[in-house]
């Protein structure tokens, strides 16, 4: 579980985030949506200490997150970027164990990556290419792999298909799904995609301005909105020219 | 915090014992060398200033000093007045020519000596002592044809007075000098209107081809024999007198005993024509100041014993290419690998706290405005003169593009890459070795090149305080007017940058990371290049 409490952090004197109180449920996927700038970037580089808060605090399994125990609790957290953040100039390979030799769990590792490539549809040839050879899908599963193969109990994405095409996103978005019900983690996952997060997220977080507006269901954030802003929101993205009666696939999903 | 305080205070007087210590122990071998050299065992150390006269002055001495059974080496062509001067004062030399012109007039003109100064009076309290004359004033004279001013009988500057028609050509900078042509005319009344200026190198042929029929030139300039040019005498003493001298350290005549009696020895016996002679043979004729000086002293009746220095002159030249290039490479190497060691660092520190880095930047590039030649000056009271000072002033020289790159090359690295390693829980320290050098690597060794190339090309003017390398064969060219000579300094400095630039090439290819290259779209041959010794265990995951 990761929890925030009375959160607020602010950039060159522009709040950013104010007094935010949100709880991540153990093994369970919270996926924080909201429009860019809402703050939901930021929430998740203080969940992993990349960035220190103004007031408020973090609590990781009932630690609260200190810059003395940060390198410690940081083991239990996974993170992937948007672009994957993967170190351009290592292997595939080489990228997977860099953490893990690191903190002398190579062998361990090693024995990891097998079942992980299978779990992504991913070749292990490509152990021995550089991030530059690999697609975009396939470099998100890489970063993704990089961070479980250290076995943490949380896994936190920020935007990790934000810059893939329509087609390969919906691929990874499937994938995805699997392996978080697969590896039964806690997961925080950050979009502004609306249907992602509807497939995606147990629980929804839907952040504006730096407020947490709504947080439970997809279904109780269709039905019964708190704010205006979270209907214009989820609004705003039904595709325009479609049948209002068809929706699309994974939109609203089953109802 | 009190404890603090205490802790630093006692930190700085540990630093200010050590500093004490290592300057005490610095003078213990000062005074070790010196009794060393009271027993004989530290050579005589003469020196010249970078000009032929200087240095065949500076080779009499030391031909002289070695026959008399006092060990002398020569550092030739050393460079200015003031280099020498401090050189000498720091005891890195025991002798040097000079001119008395020179010492009231340059050296010590904050003084503002009367031209008649008693000088070794002068000089003592600097621990300097003076020779007598050696028997030449090498100063300003008007010149002319010898065969045209016996015609005319003209013999000394006022006889120039009765000849109005005659036209005058000087060096373009003693027509505007103050103390130059406008003091001539006056002082001696020249009537002469048809007064041009012109290039010093020309005046001589202008002269010859009866263009002017007067000049100004040196009274030991080589030109005068080869152009049968006679001095007119100075009857007025306009001209400061410039008395070739030699100027010791006086501690040098309690080390070394024979000093004095080789000082008296040339004592009045070099005059105008003599040193005219020898100039012109080094000069116009090619002949090395060693074979020209010892020559001299057999015709006043010393047999050198020293000067054995035969062999063909193409021998002579490789020989002097082999030892230029061992010492220019290690001018060039050994300051590049101490600006890696510190350069490097440096740069990582000043990527890790910026304002510390604009600190550090600030005070490398400060140190890289200054002139080279002022910075090896600078370096003299401190490291004396030869091989060390110009090893510590390339290595200053070198510091900043190492440095700088290392900086910029480690700000470059992505942001979300640098959280990446965060995320992954590496340490700051793991995070440079894994992540930050390897990006920055290429960054690295652009600075390293800049640093290597730009060494061999400073260390050419290391040359001048006697560092040696290609620089000392480039002066001694200059000083001969031997383009051969100068070529084999030159060509040889110009082939080691090139050298230098090409051998990068593959350095890079194996120190950048071959996927950092793959990834910035560089050309790379067979991918295998960096697959070959790949990570066994990797392997087992990819069978397993």
């Amino acid at each position: 579980m990761i929890a925030a409490r009375g959160l607020s952090k602010s950039f060159g004197g522009k709040p950013v985030l104010a007094h935010l109180d949100l709880v991540c449920p153990t093994a369970k996927t919270t996926v924080l949506l909201g429009p860019s700038g809402c703050g939901k970037s930021t929430l998740l580089r203080l969940f992993m200490g990349l960035l220190w808060p103004d007031a408020g605090e973090i609590v990781v399994d009932g630690t609260v997150l200190t810059q003395g125990n940060v390198w410690a609790l940081r083991r239990q957290m996974g993170y992937v970027t948007q672009d994957g953040g993967l170190f351009p100039h290592l292997t595939v390979g080489d990228n997977l164990l860099v953490a893990a030799r690191y903190f002398g769990i190579e062998a361990a590792a090693v024995e990891r990556i097998g079942p992980f490539f299978a779990m992504t549809k991913l070749p292990l040839e490509l152990l021995r290419r550089f991030p530059c050879e690999l697609s975009g899908g396939q470099r998100q599963r890489v970063s993704l792999i990089r961070a479980l193969i250290l076995e943490p109990s949380m896994i936190l994405l920020d935007e990790p298909m934000g810059a893939l095409d329509p087609m390969i996103r919906r691929e990874l978005q499937t994938d995805l799904q699997a392996v978080f019900h697969a590896v039964n983690k806690t997961v925080v996952l950050v979009t502004h995609d609306v249907s992602e997060a509807a497939f995606l997220g147990d629980q929804i977080v839907m952040l504006n301005a730096g407020r947490l507006v709504q947080e439970g269901s997809f279904e109780s954030l269709v039905r019964s909105p708190k704010e205006a802003c979270v209907s214009e929101f989820l609004a705003a993205q039904r595709s325009r020219g479609w049948p209002n009666d068809r929706p699309m696939k994974g939109d609203l999903h089953e109802q | 915090m009190s404890n603090k305080w205490h802790i630093a205070l006692k930190l700085q007087m540990l630093l200010l014992t050590a500093l004490l210590s290592s300057s005490s122990a610095a003078a213990n071998v000062t005074s070790a060398q010196q009794n060393s050299v009271a027993t004989g065992a530290k050579p005589l150390i003469v020196a010249s200033k970078n000009f032929t006269e200087a240095v065949i002055l500076g080779e009499l001495m030391t031909q002289l000093l070695n026959t008399e059974g006092q060990p002398a080496v020569h550092k030739e062509g050393l460079g200015g007045t003031p280099m020498l001067w401090k050189a000498l004062l720091a005891g890195d030399i025991d002798v040097f020519g000079d001119y008395t012109g020179t010492i009231i007039g340059e050296t010590l003109a904050s003084l503002h000596l009367a031209p008649g100064v008693d000088l070794a009076a002068v000089l003592a309290p600097y621990g300097v002592g003076v020779s007598k004359p050696l028997g030449f004033n090498n100063t300003y004279v008007v010149g002319m044809r010898a065969d045209r001013a016996a015609a005319l009988g003209i013999r000394t500057i006022s006889d120039l007075a009765k000849h109005p028609e005659l036209p005058l050509g000087f060096c373009s900078e003693f027509v505007d000098r103050s103390d130059g042509w406008p003091m001539l005319r006056d002082r001696y009344g020249l009537p002469q209107t048809n007064v041009v200026g012109m290039e010093h190198e020309i005046t001589y042929r202008a002269l010859t081809s009866g263009d002017i029929a007067a000049t100004n030139l040196y009274s030991t300039d080589a030109e005068i024999k080869a152009y049968h040019i006679v001095g007119l005498e100075d009857d007025k003493h306009l001209f400061a007198r410039y008395d070739a001298i030699y100027l010791y350290r006086l501690d040098a005549l309690a080390r070394a005993p024979h000093l004095r009696q080789a000082l008296d020895m040339l004592a009045g016996r070099i005059d105008e024509a003599a040193m005219v002679r020898m100039n012109a043979e080094v000069k116009l004729d090619h002949v090395s100041e060693a074979k020209v000086a010892a020559k001299f002293l057999q015709s006043i009746g010393i047999k050198p014993d020293v000067f054995t220095a035969e062999g063909s002159r193409y021998q002579q030249m490789l020989t002097r290419l082999g030892v230029d290039t061992k010492r220019h490479l290690a001018l060039v190497f050994l300051p590049l690998a101490l600006n890696i060691l510190v350069g490097v660092p440096l740069g990582i520190c000043a990527a890790r706290w910026r304002r510390l880095g604009r600190v550090l930047l600030g005070t490398v590039g400060m140190a890289q405005t200054i002139p080279s030649l002022a910075l090896l000056v600078l370096l003299i009271p401190l490291l004396g003169v030869g091989f060390l000072p110009a090893l510590a002033g390339l290595f200053i020289y070198g510091l900043l593009p190492i440095m700088k790159n290392t900086c910029l090359g480690l700000e470059t690295v992505p942001k979300d890459l640098r959280e990446s390693a965060d995320a992954l829980g590496l340490s700051a320290m793991a995070r440079l070795r894994v992540l930050e050098l390897p990006l920055a690597s290429p960054m690295i060794l652009a600075g390293i090149k800049i640093t290597a190339i730009i060494n061999v090309g400073t260390a050419t003017i290391g040359a001048i305080i006697g560092a040696g390398g290609y620089g000392e064969t480039i002066l001694a060219g200059v000083r001969h007017d031997d383009t051969t000579l100068l070529l084999l300094g030159a060509v040889p400095a110009a082939l080691l940058a090139v050298l230098i630039q090409v051998a990068f090439a593959p350095i890079e290819r194996w120190l950048i990371p071959f996927g950092l290259r793959l990834s910035q779209g560089q050309q790379v041959r067979a991918r295998g290049e960096a697959l070959s010794g790949g990570k066994s265990s990797l392997h087992l995951a990819v069978q397993g």
